[in-house]
C-alpha cells in the first residue's frame, strides 16, 4: 500500500472545506447547510473574540474546577511493573467527564448566535448532563435526544438530565443508541432553525463541529503538557485514551501531534470481540464512507448500510469516529487498539481497587491498553491515560455483568 | 432532451402542473413495489421518485423512516432498487424515474459504477439528499457523464447569496422544501408558496417542483398553482402503512388503496388550469 508523506505539521487541520486529508466535509442537506455555515461563521469570529475566550476560561476555573489534576498512578504503575502511568482527571470536572469543556464553549457561542433553545445528543448521558448543565446556568431551554437503551441502561444520568430542567427524548429508531439520538436531533434542527443551536457532544458531524469540539477540548493536552513538564521535565513516551466519536481523545492528542517522540493510543471498544461482529471499532473493522454530515470510518454492511455497534459503554457505542481521527489512523500517527468489554469491566475494577479511583467504563477501555502497554516499556517510561469521566453512573451496568443485585 | 426536461415541456403545452410521487423501493416487498411503480403512470404520476432506504434518513420523519425499515427489512440495496428501476422502464419509456436517497450507499456501490449502472437501468436523475453544491465533485461528473440530472433541494433557509450557487448545480428541475422541517411533518402554507416560488423564478428558468409538506389533494392543487409540480410522499407511504396486516406483509388491496390515492391526487393537479406556453 502506497503511504501518503507525512505532512509538514498535523495540527494543520481542516481545510477550507472542512476535510482532514480525505475525510470530513458537510455532507448535510441543503435544509441544514445555512444553518451549518452560520455556526462557522460565528464559531470563527468566537475563537478570535479575547472577550469569549476570558469569559470561557472563566468558566472553566470556577465553574468546571479547571485545570483537572494530572495524577501520578503509584500503586497502578507497581502492580504493572513498567512505565510510570499518570492519568488526567477529567473525571474531576464538574458533571464527571470531560464533555462539558467542550459544552460551555458552545453555550456561549450559542447565546453570540441568539440562540434561546439547545438540543443534544447523549449516549452515555454524560454529554446530555454537561449540556443540561450549561443551560441551567445559563436559563436556556434544553432538549436532549437519547436513544431508548441507552436511556434503560443509563437511568442515573437521565434522572441528573431532568433534575437540570432538560426534557430528555427517548429515541426508539434502529438499535435505539446515540447515532438514532444523533439523526433525531439533527431532524429537530432543521425544523427549529430560528432558535435552535444543535451542541454536537463529539468531534463529528458536519465542518465546523469536528474542527470546534477539538479546539474546545485541546485545554486537556495543553494542561497536560504544562503539567508533565512540571512533574517530569520532560513530554510523555505515550498518550493513551478511549475513543468513541473521539473528543476526549482529540482533545488530549492534537496538542502533542508534532512532537514525534509522544506514541498515541486510541482505543476503540472491541465489544464482544473484533471478530465476533458486535463491537465499535470503526478503524479496526469498518471502511470510509459518509454519515452523520461527514465522510470517515464506519461500520456498514457491503451495501452501506450503516451497522449497530456494540459496547458495554454507551459513550463508546457509535457506528463512526470524527474524521480527524479516520486521518491520522491512515496516515499513521496514531495507533488506534482496542479492548473487549471483559477487558474494560477487568480494567474498571482494578483502578478501583489500586487508585481509589471508580474511572468510566469508557475510560476504563483506556486503561485497559495502560494495562497491556506499560509492562512492554522501561520503567523510566511515561505514560498519560485519559481519564476522562467518573464511573458512578455506570456502577449499575458493572453490577449487572458481575452478577451482583444492587 | 432527457425525460424529464421533455415530460415537463409537455406539461407546460398542456398547461398544467407535475404530480410527481415518492415511494421507498421496495416498501413492503419488491413485487408490490413493483406493481405500484408499474399502475403510477396509468393513475396519474407525471414524474417518479423512487426513495433508495438507507438506514439512517436524517432528511426524512418517521412515514418514511419506518418505509425504508421495511423495504430494508425486505431486503432492498441500490442493486436492487436498480434491478426495480429497470423492469419499470421495460414497460414504460415515458415516465421519468427519479432515485432519491443519501451518498452512503452510492458510495458503497462506487459512484462511477453507479451513474453507469443508474443511466443504462432507465433512471433519469438523482437526488442525493446529503450532497449539498460545496461537496458537489463527489458525484456531478460522473453524473454529467452519464447523462443523469442531480436534482437539488432548495430550502426556505436558503438564502439570496446563496440560492445561485445551489442553482448553478442543478439540473432537471428545483425541489423546492416547502417547510423548515423533515418529510411529512407539516404543510406549507399557500401564502408561503405564492411568495417563494416567485423568488426562485427570478433566479432559475428550471422547473420548479414542491415537496415535504403535501399531503392531500387540496394542497397539491394549491402547490401547482405557483409551481410546476407537486411531490407527494409521506402519504402515500402512509397509505402503504396503513393497508399492511399484523405482520407488516402487503394484503390484497395495497396496490389499488395507493393507486386510488394517486388518481385523487392527480385529479386535483390536472384540475388546476395554467396559462399554457409554448414548449
Amino acid at each position: 500500500m502506497n503511504q501518503p508523506l507525512p505532512p509538514n505539521s498535523f495540527r494543520q487541520g481542516p481545510d477550507a472545506r472542512g476535510r482532514f486529508g480525505g475525510f470530513g466535509g458537510r455532507f448535510v442537506a441543503e435544509t441544514l447547510m445555512p444553518l451549518i455555515l452560520e455556526v462557522e461563521r460565528a464559531y470563527e469570529a468566537a475563537r478570535r473574540d479575547p472577550e469569549f475566550l476570558a469569559e470561557w476560561r472563566a468558566l472553566l476555573k470556577d465553574y468546571v474546577g479547571r485545570p483537572s489534576p494530572l495524577w501520578f498512578a503509584r500503586r497502578l504503575t507497581g502492580h504493572l511493573g513498567g512505565a510510570k502511568v499518570y492519568f488526567k482527571r477529567e473525571e474531576l470536572n464538574h458533571t464527571g467527564a470531560h464533555k462539558i469543556n467542550a459544552v460551555l464553549a458552545q453555550i456561549l457561542l450559542a447565546r453570540r448566535m441568539g440562540r434561546r433553545r439547545i438540543i443534544a445528543e447523549t449516549g452515555a448521558g454524560q454529554h446530555g448532563v454537561a449540556t443540561a448543565t450549561a443551560c441551567a446556568l445559563f436559563g436556556l431551554k434544553c432538549v436532549v435526544y437519547m436513544g431508548a437503551t441507552d436511556v434503560e441502561r443509563q437511568q442515573p444520568n437521565v434522572f441528573r438530565m431532568k433534575l437540570l430542567g432538560a426534557e430528555v427524548r427517548p429515541v426508539a429508531a434502529g438499535a435505539a443508541t446515540l447515532k438514532d439520538a444523533m439523526n433525531e436531533a439533527l431532524r429537530d434542527w432543521v425544523a427549529n432553525v430560528h432558535d435552535t443551536y444543535y451542541c454536537i457532544g463529539t468531534v463529528a458531524g458536519p465542518h465546523p463541529y469536528p474542527a470546534m469540539v477539538r479546539d474546545f477540548q485541546c485545554v486537556i493536552g495543553e494542561e497536560t503538557r504544562e503539567q508533565i513538564l512540571a512533574a517530569e521535565g520532560r513530554l510523555p513516551d505515550a498518550l493513551v485514551c478511549a475513543v468513541g466519536g473521539g473528543s476526549s481523545a482529540m482533545g488530549l492528542f492534537h496538542p502533542f501531534l508534532d512532537d514525534p517522540g509522544v506514541a498515541m493510543y486510541g482505543v476503540e471498544a472491541a465489544g464482544r470481540g473484533l471478530d465476533t461482529g458486535e463491537h465499535a471499532a470503526s478503524l479496526n473493522r469498518g471502511r470510509p464512507g459518509v454519515l452523520h454530515g461527514n465522510r470517515t470510518y464506519l461500520l456498514q454492511d457491503a451495501h452501506g448500510q450503516i451497522r449497530e455497534a456494540h459496547s458495554i459503554s454507551a459513550g463508546l457505542d457509535y457506528p463512526g469516529i470524527g474524521p480527524e481521527h479516520a486521518w491520522l489512523h491512515e496516515i499513521g500517527r496514531v495507533q488506534y487498539v482496542a479492548a473487549t468489554d471483559d477487558e474494560a469491566l477487568a480494567a474498571f475494577q482494578l483502578c478501583s481497587r489500586l487508585e481509589g479511583i471508580i474511572p468510566a467504563l469508557e475510560s476504563a477501555h483506556g486503561l485497559a491498553q495502560v494495562i497491556k502497554l506499560a509492562p512492554t516499556m522501561p520503567k523510566d517510561g511515561i505514560i498519560v491515560l485519559n481519564l476522562s469521566g467518573r464511573g458512578d453512573k455506570d456502577i449499575f451496568t458493572v453490577a449487572k455483568h458481575l452478577g451482583v443485585a444492587l | 432532451m432527457s425525460r424529464i426536461a421533455e415530460r415537463f415541456a409537455a406539461l407546460r403545452r398542456e398547461g398544467r402542473g407535475a404530480l410527481i410521487t415518492f415511494l421507498e423501493g421496495y416498501d413492503p416487498d419488491p413485487a408490490t413495489s413493483l406493481a405500484i411503480l408499474r399502475g403510477l403512470p396509468g393513475a396519474g404520476a407525471d414524474l417518479i421518485e423512487i426513495g433508495v432506504p438507507f438506514t439512517d434518513p436524517m432528511a426524512d420523519g418517521p412515514a418514511i423512516q419506518r418505509g425504508g425499515l421495511r423495504a430494508l427489512k425486505a431486503g432492498a440495496t441500490l442493486a436492487g432498487v436498480l434491478a426495480l428501476v429497470r423492469d419499470f422502464r421495460a414497460e414504460d419509456a415515458a415516465t421519468p424515474v427519479v432515485l432519491m436517497g443519501y451518498f452512503n450507499p452510492i458510495l458503497a456501490y462506487g459512484v462511477d459504477r453507479f451513474c453507469t449502472d443508474a443511466a443504462a437501468s432507465g433512471v433519469d436523475g438523482l437526488i442525493v439528499v446529503d450532497v449539498p453544491p460545496e461537496e458537489a465533485d463527489e458525484i456531478e461528473p460522473q453524473a454529467k457523464a452519464s447523462g443523469l440530472d442531480l436534482i437539488r433541494l432548495v430550502a426556505p433557509t436558503t438564502d439570496e447569496a446563496r440560492l445561485p450557487r445551489v442553482l448553478a448545480a442543478t439540473s432537471g428541475f428545483v425541489y423546492y422544501v416547502s417547510i423548515t422541517g423533515i418529510t411529512g411533518t407539516r404543510s406549507a402554507s399557500a401564502e408561503h408558496l405564492r411568495e417563494a416560488i416567485p423568488r426562485l423564478r427570478r433566479h432559475t428558468g428550471l422547473p420548479l417542483a414542491v415537496g415535504f409538506g403535501i399531503r392531500t389533494p387540496e394542497q397539491a392543487a394549491e402547490a401547482v398553482r405557483v409551481a410546476d409540480g407537486a411531490v407527494v410522499g409521506s402519504a402515500l407511504v402512509d397509505t402503504i402503512a396503513a393497508s399492511l396486516d399484523g405482520n407488516g406483509r402487503a394484503r390484497p388491496d395495497t396496490v389499488r388503496r395507493v393507486l386510488d390515492q394517486v388518481r385523487g391526487l392527480a385529479e386535483a393537479v390536472r384540475a388546476v388550469r395554467r396559462e399554457p406556453a409554448a414548449g
